[in-house]
């Protein structure tokens, strides 16, 4: 029985579920951004920027299938979040912005409208909203114009509504939403 | 016996109901004899395997997801190839979450519902024709152009698509907008599987004859198979007789087929095989049903083919594999409609005879399976490109614009090619005159693209 004892608490222990204590919404939410940011940016710089502004190999375009050119970054970024979605993944992101070449991409909610206005200092926004019934932990991160590649493509596009971006401007934002409880 | 009697009437009433019992739980677990279980008609899409319930109800009791998982299992890959403009994964964002209150578009059922005959529209929709405004009745904000038009005009106006939208999206009509009635040098691209298969190392593509075969006598070889077979592609690519008629048995051991069936062809053909099965010719051999015959298809046939069993052979015939045959010759065997009658009287029969006659260049006529089975660029699994016969005649059918990028652009403006397919009564004649529709979308294209220039030059000046 003695013996018993200590065993049971190292089973217990073992058994329990692994957890994250000391991450909350926020922690996770800025590591899945990091991640998507890296990976953005990476993507925008060593592809895009160098093969089609720097070296001029070869073009990005919306229509990369049809005209056998790159994917453009914001797709590459959309892409990703639909396999994300189409896995069954319990959090969502998508790249939206005050000024978007698809107006699809434009702020919906409410949160999304104020978030995306906060961000234009450069900071990122956090609030909790309630979507189709459900409660969320939406956080709103800047994103800015990494490359020439971004300012020439949304200054030129015929559908943009803005075609004053400098680099470093704040061009939208990336909404990430984790559902709470 | 006559102590029984007065409960005569019960136990007649128990035999029925036992036999009622016993018959419905066999009828219900034998596929073909389930049409008692069926609450009204299917559509033209499914009606050849509606007697087997479980090719689309799944699991008994698995509900709408199992519905759901059915209608994937065959539509998935071809909503992924034609870049599905509504893809559920829009649906499933919590952003939309308004949107899916209007239209739950995570369900292909919410807008094709099956046994519903009475509200079934063109394309299987089974919603009211306004389904468009629920999201997007503020279009005429960005698009000028679309003020005041009617509610249910975006898809039956030959401009929109719910899914497919790929030769009808803006930059796509002003890039090919300008083109003429015919293009410069209308040509099919050419099929390419021998080159394929000689690259990948899958065969030397050696020719091979009857006289430099180890002929197995004991097989007695027929000659006149044996004669048809030298004149073809396959034996002057090296694929001999044990190529289809050999194959490995359950115990390990190389065993004569007398009847190849379409696994057999899939070993070397497989995407085209795929494709068959996929279309309304295969899809009864894909569920494991019989062959589809003639005199069970809702289109008018010919009465003399009703009998007739759908497989490879019936198009390709044996040893012979003419794929001129099987091009033109093949389908009028069967179809019996007004378009398929009229055909031979077309402009475009007229060019397929020229070329099969040897006076019109390779690839300049225009057969049936031209349009309906079309030379389509793909890739393999192995991730190589190669140009092959999409065998599923339903992939760019409907709607019909989905024919423009794979088949009219070869030969044809973008706008005659919309305006042609949008005139029904010149479809129904082949294609005999010149279209008397004329679909908007071109210039409306065209319009936007000069409105974003003026835009750009003033400087973020407000829209018009």
């Amino acid at each position: 029985m003695r013996k018993l004892l200590p065993l049971t608490a190292i089973g217990l222990a073992l058994a329990a579920p692994v957890q994250a204590a000391d991450w909350d919404y926020k922690d996770i939410a800025d590591a899945l951004h990091s991640v998507m940011e890296a990976d953005r940016t990476v993507y925008t710089k060593l592809i895009i920027n160098r093969l089609q502004n720097q070296e001029k190999v070869i073009k990005a375009s919306e229509h990369w299938k049809d005209e056998k050119a790159l994917v453009l970054p914001a797709q590459m970024f959309r892409y990703g979040s639909e396999a994300v979605a189409e896995k069954g993944a319990k959090f969502s992101y998508s790249l939206l912005s005050l000024w978007p070449v698809n107006k699809q991409n434009n702020a919906k909610t409410a949160v999304e409208k104020e978030g995306l206005q906060a961000v234009l200092k450069g900071d990122p926004y956090y609030k909790t909203e309630v979507l189709g019934g459900k409660k969320y932990f939406t956080a709103v991160y800047p994103d800015k114009a990494v490359a020439k590649a971004c300012i020439s493509c949304h200054n030129d596009h015929k559908d943009s509504p803005r075609n004053d971006f400098k680099m470093g401007d704040v061009m939208g934002g990336v909404v990430l939403r984790l559902p709470m409880n | 016996m006559k102590r029984l009697a007065p409960y005569r009437i019960w136990l007649v009433w128990l035999a029925i109901s036992g036999l009622l019992a016993a018959y419905f739980a066999y009828a219900v677990q034998t596929p073909g004899r389930q049409s008692a279980f069926m609450p009204g008609p299917v559509t033209h899409a499914h009606h050849q395997i509606e007697l087997k319930c479980v090719a689309c109800h799944a699991e008994p009791f698995k509900g709408r997801a199992g519905i759901q998982e059915a209608c994937l299992n065959c539509h998935a890959k071809e909503l992924k190839a034609m870049d599905d403009s509504h893809p559920i994964s829009k649906f499933t964002d919590p952003r939309n979450a308004d949107t899916l209150a209007k239209l739950d578009a995570r369900q292909c059922v919410t807008c094709h519902t099956e046994h519903k005959t009475e509200i079934t529209h063109p394309m299987g929709v089974t919603l009211p024709d306004d389904f468009c405004v629920r999201c997007h009745s503020d279009v005429a904000k960005d698009r000028p152009s679309h003020k005041g038009m009617a509610f249910n005009s975006c898809a039956t106006g030959g401009c929109h698509n719910f899914h497919d939208n790929r030769a009808l999206y803006e930059d796509f009509l002003i890039q090919h907008g300008k083109g003429d009635k015919l293009t410069a040098i209308p040509r099919l691209p050419e099929r390419n599987l021998r080159e394929f298969m000689i690259s990948m190392e899958y065969l030397d593509g050696k020719p091979v004859d009857a006289a430099s075969m180890n002929g197995r006598e004991e097989l007695h070889p027929v000659p006149r198979l044996v004669a048809e077979w030298e004149h073809t592609a396959h034996a002057k690519s090296g694929v001999n007789c044990s190529a289809c008629h050999q194959a490995k048995d359950a115990s390990g051991k190389l065993a004569w087929i007398r009847n190849p069936d379409h696994t057999v062809c899939a070993s070397c053909h497989q995407e085209e095989v795929n494709g068959f099965l996929s279309g309304l010719h295969g899809m009864r051999l894909k569920q494991g049903m019989t062959p589809m015959q003639p005199d069970m298809a809702q289109l008018p046939m010919k009465d003399g083919a009703a009998h007739a069993k759908l497989t490879c052979m019936s198009c390709h015939s044996s040893h012979r594999f003419d794929t001129r045959q099987a091009a033109v010759e093949a389908c009028l065997t069967c179809h019996d409609d007004s378009h398929a009658k009229a055909y031979k009287a077309s402009p475009h029969f007229r060019l397929w005879h020229e070329e099969i006659s040897g006076r019109g260049a390779k690839g300049s006529g225009v057969s049936c399976a031209t349009c309906h089975l079309p030379r389509i660029e793909f890739t393999t699994p192995e991730d190589e490109r190669r140009i092959l016969v999409q065998h599923n005649q339903n992939d760019n059918l409907r709607p019909n614009e989905k024919m423009v990028r794979s088949v009219c652009l070869n030969c044809h403006g973008l706008q005659f090619s919309l305006d042609a397919l949008a005139d029904s009564a010149l479809v129904s004649r082949n294609f005999q005159g010149m279209p008397d529709k004329h679909v908007d979308s071109i210039r409306m294209a065209l319009e936007a693209e000069r409105r974003g220039k003026r835009r750009k030059t003033s400087d973020g000046a407000a829209e018009d």
